[in-house]
């Protein structure tokens, strides 16, 4: 039995990542909204499916892709979407934006009470204090990003969620119409009739009062369309050359006044509302197919692409990869513990099919975005998880003691955690600003130096392990130090390596692009700290100054640095690499820093006691 | 005598020197990029690393705080020099060591080069303008223009520290006048007297001559930021040999020049932009400014720019973007950015005439930091195959 453990727990890991593949389908007899869902539109500049704006807006919202009812009903991000598209003040019920600051609430006049799950509210319960919100944004935003307070950045956050949902909402029909289709029909019917009253209530002659003011109202609401509506979803026509000129329905209803005919596209649009808010299965189906058809003809390609990207977000391979992640975790820990062999080989393996996922799942989005795989920060912390766990199995390979497996687990595990929390921000594909616009520098300094960040991270992270085994537990074991002490210094050169390649690179890139080698920007300067720890413990270990807990001390102390160099830069919203502003990870980072200095205390502490005495902390001889 | 000697050498040569002195550098680092937030990216340049002791601002008064960029690095290079002289012996195993430190060596030096010789200004052209001169942006001088001939000027400048120090008479063999500072104002907002709203804080404005005489000057706090720049005030009286011939207000924000007729000349007084001139002059034909559909992150900007010189040999378009900057002349022209609902570009240019001795050191530490891991990998895979094949036997 204890044979084929490992084997048993490969299969199942196998069957989980199987379950996730499988093609999401919308309930037989319900119009289809995952296919609705498919359909692609031009959006922060590259053509993508509904389904991604759905997930995106979701997790900007509320943190994350389901929508739940007060009635206990789930909607899957699609429904959602759907529901705010389409049909009319229906989704203003639901409880999708989420408020933590009691201020926010207060200015709102809301208890926590009122919302879902104590933070979520709906755009109805929002809706009586947006004047006082609007204030309140305008006069926070005067003041630079970085110097808001957290109620302030909170007042802005919400009040621009709020607009996004009015402008998502403005994008396929004219809101706030009972029956749009109806309003567009007639509309284009009586448009010459409603042309000529308007032309002569202009001249002040007599005319019918209520086709004039019907045509009018008509005209508001396709105008604000067009000035507002965040989606693009309508192709370029057949004279347009420009792939990337997607049009708005605002602005394609109000050529209607010129051609005196409603657009496919923009009547197709209501059509779908009629269909979906009336529960119309068959037409809602068939309405949708047409579009995708009609898109077809010139976007064979991109849809490849768009069909790729919703089976991609649906099977959500990093959220599998953390589970398995996780899992390998404690299997590998489980293996310190009882039956070494067993439990550290199904731990391996579980590592590998995470790895492996992981692999597949990057590689998609490179395939997606035609890019190398790190373009901005989300990326950057796939690919850091990615190099930990690859070194890690080669690691484990040569020690095969759990250890490498279990600091795989937890930096995959943390890595995927912290790309999680990146993604919330928008779209993680989305386009490369003109500075970073270069794949070669992407492919070359990009990789290697965050390569750099995930050797030196998992350097420490392996020195953790050491420093809580032999502090907390009796397991460190002479043999087990020594393999960890090997681990760590193989790793530290390799990052050393890295760190300092990678730093070079962007050095040649800056010169070739800006015309100096060095400029002493903050991101630079991360990446300098790094290459300097990293050098400064390697020339401790050479010249024998501190025994390995002084080293294990200084390798956690490598993620510190390291945790700087990758967020804290971004912080200070200076110099010229600043693109990659976040905010909210500011405490999360002083948290992390803090749980880093209580390990070097744990490792160097004078007087306090170790369970696990592997040998006095003296200079090993190199 | 031989002790103390040897206790030097044994410091300088100590890599528990080295440790200190990388510990104190990742320090100096990080809190430099602290600083940029006030500072701006200049001033943490020469307060930090173009120093010998770091001097912060307390109260008012300048107290050392922390070793500085010269300090550090010098240290370091000694160390270095004197470790690898102290212990220089080649051997293959060492080689890659060696290779790396050496890289080192070079790029400290290198960088002391930069920072003595490199030199930053910047070029703003809208469409259709020709410029055969770049402005510093962060220094300003005093222009003293003779232009009775109208084919030519002839032009004396003044650096704006020399304005700085008040009382000092200036006296210049072209000008037939000597320049006497009277008040300097680092950062200054210029008004006209009858615009200036009640309450807002004016100096008292001593100008007899030209526009000044109808300006209020309200002196502003120095701006380190970076997109921001001070725009100097200097009050100067213009002394012949027989007598003062009135006081000028002269500032960055008077685009047009002050003029005034004296000894038979003609003269134009202006405090602008520090300007280097060139042999070749540049046109901007075209700036274009992409952004992508329906956002507003940039897609690309470029220039296109004409490159002329006067004897005719070049006459030339070229097309300066992101990452494609134009090399000419010993100088680097980036795009840095744009103005004026995109009708303007402004180009960085850059002389570093060290620019080569980076690559090199590069090139020397990667091959070293490969060669050394590279042979640590083998050795330890052979011995850990050696072992494998051990137990297995």
């Amino acid at each position: 039995m204890k044979k084929f453990f490992p084997l048993v727990v490969l299969a199942l890991g196998l069957l989980y990542v199987g379950s996730t593949l499988r093609e999401p389908r919308a309930p037989a007899g319900a119009p289809d909204a995952v296919a609705f869902g498919r359909l692609p539109v031009l959006v922060g500049g590259r053509i993508k499916p509904l389904d991604t704006v759905a997930r995106g807006t979701l997790l900007q919202f509320q943190g994350r892709q389901t929508v739940r009812l007060a009635d206990g009903r789930k909607l899957a991000p699609d429904e959602w979407l759907a529901d705010v598209l389409l049909a009319d003040k229906k989704a203003h019920a639901y409880p999708v934006f989420e408020i933590l600051h009691p201020d926010v609430l207060a200015l709102l006049k809301l208890k926590a009470e009122d919302g879902a799950g104590q933070k979520r509210f709906s755009y109805e319960q929002l809706l009586p204090g947006l004047e006082e919100l609007e204030r309140q944004a305008q006069l926070a935003l005067p003041v630079e990003a970085q110097r808001r307070t957290r109620f302030q950045r909170e007042v802005v956050r919400l009040r621009d969620n709020v607009g996004l949902y009015v402008r998502l909402q403005a994008s396929l029909v004219p809101p706030d119409l009972e029956t749009p289709l109806d309003a567009l029909t007639s509309f284009q019917n009586s448009l010459p009739a409603g042309i000529a009253a308007v032309r002569l209530r202009q001249q002040k002659q007599a005319h019918d009062e209520a086709a004039a003011a019907r045509l009018m109202d008509l005209a508001g609401r396709f105008d604000f369309m067009a000035q507002n509506a965040y989606l693009l979803p309508i192709p370029p026509d057949d004279a347009e050359k420009d792939d990337t000129a997607w049009r708005n329905t605002g602005a394609v209803l109000l050529d209607t006044f010129q051609s005196g005919a409603i657009e496919a596209h923009a009547l197709s649009f209501a059509g779908l509302a009629y269909a979906w808010r009336g529960g119309k299965t068959d037409e809602f189906n068939t309405i949708v197919r047409l579009l995708r058809a009609e898109t077809e003809k010139r976007f064979a390609a991109r849809l490849v692409k768009v069909d790729a990207e919703t089976r991609f977000s649906a099977a959500a391979p990093f959220y599998t990869g953390m589970v398995l992640f996780v899992a390998a975790l404690l299997l590998a820990l489980g293996s310190w513990l009882k039956w070494p062999e067993t439990l550290g080989r199904a731990a391996l393996y579980l590592l590998a099919l995470g790895f492996v996922l992981m692999t597949a799942g990057i590689a998609t989005r490179m395939w997606l975005e035609g890019r190398p795989p790190v373009t901005n920060l989300y990326s950057s912390a796939l690919f850091v998880a990615w190099v930990a766990v690859g070194l890690c199995l080669i690691l484990e390979k040569i020690h095969p003691r759990g250890l490498a497996s279990a600091a795989g687990g937890l930096i995959g595990f943390s890595g995927l955690i912290i790309a999680h929390h990146l993604s919330l921000t928008g779209d993680t594909l989305e386009m490369m600003r003109a500075v970073l616009d270069s794949n070669f520098w992407l492919a070359t300094h990009v990789v290697v130096i965050t390569m750099g960040y995930g050797s030196t991270y998992l350097a420490g992270f392996l020195a953790a392990l050491y420093v809580l085994r032999g502090a907390l537990t009796r397991s460190l074991d002479r043999e087990t130090a020594a393999a960890l002490e090997r681990m760590v210094y193989g790793i530290l050169c390799f990052a050393t390596l890295f760190s300092l390649v990678g730093t070079i690179l962007g050095g040649i890139w800056a010169d070739q692009s800006w015309g100096r080698f060095w400029g002493w920007d903050p991101k630079e300067n991360g990446a300098l700290i790094i290459v300097i720890w990293n050098a400064l413990i390697l020339h401790v270990r050479w010249g024998k100054l501190t025994g390995p807990r002084g080293l294990m001390a200084l390798a956690v102390f490598g993620n510190i640095v390291t945790s700087w160099s990758w967020f804290g830069t971004n912080l200070l919203g200076v110099g010229l690499h600043s693109y990659g502003f976040t905010d909210r990870g500011f405490w999360a980072l002083i948290a992390f820093a803090t749980s880093q200095l209580g390990l070097i205390a744990l490792a160097i502490a004078p007087g306090l006691p170790w369970r696990s005495q592997p040998q006095a902390n003296t200079p090993r001889e190199a | 005598m031989r002790t103390l000697y040897l206790e030097f050498v044994r410091f300088f040569v100590s890599l528990r020197l080295t440790v200190g002195l990388l510990a104190l550098s990742a320090l100096l680092v990080l809190f430099a990029t602290l600083d940029q937030v006030h500072l701006g990216i200049w001033a943490v340049q020469e307060k930090w690393f173009r120093s010998f002791i770091v001097l912060h601002e307390i109260k008012g008064f300048p107290v050392p705080v922390f070793p500085g960029g010269y300090f550090i690095g010098g240290l370091l290079l000694i160390n270095l020099v004197a470790a690898h002289l102290k212990r220089f012996a080649f051997t293959w195993k060492k080689a890659g060591i060696q290779l790396v430190h050496g890289g080192l060596i070079l790029m400290l030096l290198g960088e002391l080069f930069t920072g003595l010789l490199q030199e930053e200004y910047q070029l703003r052209l809208d469409e259709g303008q020709t410029r055969n001169y770049s402005e510093s942006w962060r220094f300003n001088e005093l222009a003293v223009a003779d232009t009775t001939d109208s084919a030519t000027d002839t032009v004396t400048v003044i650096p704006e520290q020399r304005l700085s120090s008040l009382g000092d008479e200036l006296q210049v063999p072209a000008l037939p006048f000597r320049v006497v500072p009277r008040a300097y104002y680092p950062n200054a907002s210029l008004m006209l007297n009858e615009n200036v709203p009640p309450g807002r804080p004016v100096v008292n404005n001593p100008a007899t001559a030209g526009l000044g005489a109808r300006l209020a000057i309200t002196p502003l706090p120095i701006t380190y930021q970076q997109d921001q720049r001070n725009l100097p005030a200097a009050l100067i009286e213009l002394f012949g040999p027989e007598g003062s011939l009135g006081t000028y207000l002269v500032s960055t924000m008077l685009t047009d020049p002050q003029r005034f007729s004296y000894a038979g000349r003609e003269w134009a007084l202006s405090l602008r932009f520090r300007r280097a001139y060139k042999p070749y002059s540049l046109t901007l034909v075209d700036f274009s400014h992409d952004r992508y559909a329906g956002t507003d992150i940039p897609k690309n900007f470029s220039s296109r720019i004409r490159l002329t010189t006067p004897d005719g040999r070049e006459d030339r378009e070229v097309l300066i973007y992101m990452n494609n900057p134009l090399r000419y002349d010993g100088l680097t022209f980036y795009q840095a950015g744009f103005d004026n609902n995109d009708k303007t570009t402004v180009l960085q240019v850059v002389r570093n005439p060290s620019w080569l001795v980076p690559y090199i050191s590069c090139l020397l530490m990667t091959l070293g930091l490969l060669w050394q891991f590279g042979t640590h990998l083998l050795a330890f895979s052979r011995k850990h195959g050696a072992s494998r094949a051990s137990s297995a036997a």
